[in-house]
């Protein structure tokens, strides 16, 4: 049976995280014996040649649902566009990114599917003893192995899950017709206000977050520069954003954003518990700070002690230098 | 306008966790548990709410007898009356079912839940709950204020916010800034103990996943440390070390 794969946009291209869901459905699939992928995209923002380049990820099948009234996540609408497609598609399980987005969607399509929902999913599930998964708790201070027990089943996974697949060929993209009554709009957006041409920071690779170590909003400069060169999303600690530094969009921790960047580098952060639960599971982490007992140096890879004014900058030229 | 604030019973965000019986129970040992910090905010808005419109503030949480004295202390920072559905909470399945049949039977206008418990972390529950409830839910929540039966919600997204207008009744999950956490004063610990706390039996023992076992992350190896003027060998170590520059 085909595995169905929701794919989200942002500012009208395929988030990364969606491509690494299909490469997580791919994965999957290998391991099932099965052999059809579909990804489904809401909207009609995204160009279809980059729907089609979703096949390179794994995707066998592309469906999109132009609708234009779901260019905008509506929870409910997506909820009923996804859950027809399960029906009509015949797939049993669906696989989508962990996001701000995706699991209030996949907790109402779990309802209507009678299916078993898991999210936070770190790997790939385990199928010896039954369909098992590992999913982060404990705000990444922990793991569980969850067994799913209904037979359809909706997978949110986590970034950085599964390597990204890049080595398939761009495949046909279908219409698919949804049915939508004007009950599942029954939202009114108003007004959305949001950041341009940033690295979002859920989706980033990379994030260079800064705390009260750099004394005021004036300073943040030296952080968008190296963001810049590292092609990084900002992030901050809570004290951060709630003197109103930074947006609390970029606030990272235990009430914040929870990232799971290869590279995440803490500037001025002590590395207070709450904060460090919301980036344990970066795959490196580098801490700049002057105090050699800030507690961030125990969860760190790399570390440098001294005063962030004069080792940012440096550390900005130093990766344009080796970029040369 | 009736409220109703749906609390997990957690433990402390400066806990370490850690398991037993062969990594299939939690340690509670020497864990101090507190309401989950975005219920707290939930909570928070809801007293606000109440005391710029009157009408009433039921908590619920579904849980064992150990979540009372958490229920208590929501009952001191200004909810009026407290349920708990005695029952353990399997999954976020389970939960929702408990509270969807909570909000039915009590015809509430308003459900605040967290954005996501910080234990289970699912973010799953309101959306399940509106879901079977065929009601609206909207998560996370930044700021929420209501005129007659709209409710002006601002919902964060990735890289910003976005603004919604809803009507009731209607579920959200919140978070900050939607108001600032509440400490109990001495009079709200004083009538705390007065006020109804209702122990009521699951409507249902449906799950759609078992729990198998846990696992602590592996500890870090240790930190490589580099001098002010080393710079450019942490770049190195980024480069071949950790292979992502
Ligand atoms: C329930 C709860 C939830 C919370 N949730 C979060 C959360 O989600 N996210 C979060 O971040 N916090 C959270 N907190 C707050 C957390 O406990 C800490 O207070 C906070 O993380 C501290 O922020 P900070 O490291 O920026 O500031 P500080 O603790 O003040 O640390 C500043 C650091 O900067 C260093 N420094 C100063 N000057 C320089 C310089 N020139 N160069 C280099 N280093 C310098 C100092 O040595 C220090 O280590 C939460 C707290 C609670 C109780
Ligand atoms: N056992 C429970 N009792 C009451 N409310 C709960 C319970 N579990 C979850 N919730 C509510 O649902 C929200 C989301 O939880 P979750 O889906 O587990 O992340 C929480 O912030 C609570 O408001």
């Amino acid at each position: 049976m085909p595995i169905l794969v929701f794919i989200e946009s942002a500012e009208g291209a395929v988030k990364k995280s969606s491509a690494e869901a299909v490469s997580y459905a791919s994965a999957m699939a290998a391991q099932m014996g099965e052999k059809e992928i579909i990804a489904i995209a809401l909207g009609n923002e995204v160009p279809e040649e980059s729907l089609a380049n979703l096949g390179k990820h794994g995707a066998t099948k592309v469906l999109q649902v132009s609708d234009e009234r779901l260019n905008q996540g509506v929870i409910q609408a997506c909820a009923a566009v996804l859950h027809q497609a399960m029906e009509k598609t015949g797939s049993d399980i669906l696989v989508l990114a962990k996001s701000s987005l995706g699991d209030p969607v996949a907790a109402r399509v779990a309802i209507k599917q009678q299916a078993a929902l898991a999210s936070n999913i770190v790997a790939l599930p385990n199928l010896d003893e039954g369909f098992v998964v590992k999913r982060s708790i404990y705000t990444g201070k922990a793991f569980t192995y969850v067994k799913l027990n209904a037979n359809k089943k909706i997978l949110a996974v986590k970034k950085n899950a599964v390597d990204l697949k890049e080595d398939g060929n761009p495949v046909t993209v279908e219409t698919f017709e949804a049915v939508l009554s004007d009950a599942d709009f029954n939202v009114k957006i108003t007004k959305v206000e949001k950041a341009e041409g940033e690295v979002l920071l859920p989706e980033a690779d990379i994030v260079v977050s800064g705390g009260r170590g750099m004394k005021g909003p004036e300073n943040w400069g030296m952080l968008e520069d190296l963001a810049k060169v590292l092609g990084a999303a900002t992030g901050c600690s809570k004290p951060v954003s709630d003197m109103g530094w930074r947006p609390h969009h970029e606030h990272v921790g235990q009430t914040g954003i929870k990232v799971s960047p290869t590279l995440y580098i803490a500037v001025g952060i002590s590395g207070a518990i709450q904060h460090l639960a919301g980036v344990n599971s970066s795959k490196y982490i580098v801490v700049i700070n002057q105090d050699p007992e800030a507690p961030f140096f125990k969860a760190a890879d790399y570390g440098v002690v001294g005063n962030a004014f004069d080792i940012v900058p440096k550390l900005t030229e130093a990766i344009k230098a080796s970029k040369n | 306008m009736k409220i109703l604030v749906c609390i997990t019973h957690v433990p402390d965000t400066t806990s370490k966790i850690s398991f037993t019986d062969n990594n299939t129970k939690f340690n509670s040992n020497g864990v101090q548990y507190i309401i989950g910090p975005y219920d707290d905010y939930a909570l928070a808005r809801a007293v606000e709410l109440k005391e710029q419109s009157g009408g009433s503030v039921t908590l619920l949480n579904v849980g064992g007898s150990e979540t009372e004295p958490t229920l208590r202390k929501g009952l001191a920072i200004g909810a009026d009356e407290a349920i708990r559905v005695n029952a353990e909470p399997t999954d976020a399945f389970f939960v929702a079912k408990q509270i969807a049949a909570v909000v039915k039977e009590g015809s509430y206008d308003l459900v605040l839940m967290g954005r996501e418990s910080i234990d289970y972390n699912g973010g799953q529950v309101h959306g399940m709950v509106g879901e079977l409830l065929n009601m609206p839910s909207v998560s996370p929540v930044m700021q929420l204020d209501l005129e007659g039966d709209t409710a002006k919600v601002a919902r964060e997204i990735e890289g910003g916010k976005e603004y919604l207008e809803l009507k009731l009744p209607l579920i959200a999950g919140c978070q900050e800034p939607i108001a600032e956490w509440k400490i109990p004063n001495m009079r709200g610990i004083m009538t705390a103990r007065q006020k109804p706390l209702k122990v009521q039996e699951a409507v249902s023992d449906e799950t759609m996943t078992s729990t198998l076992r846990y696992e602590l992350p592996p500890p870090k190896s240790g930190v490589t440390l580099f001098q002010p003027d080393q710079i450019k060998e942490l770049v190195d170590a980024l480069k071949n070390e950790a292979k992502i520059l």
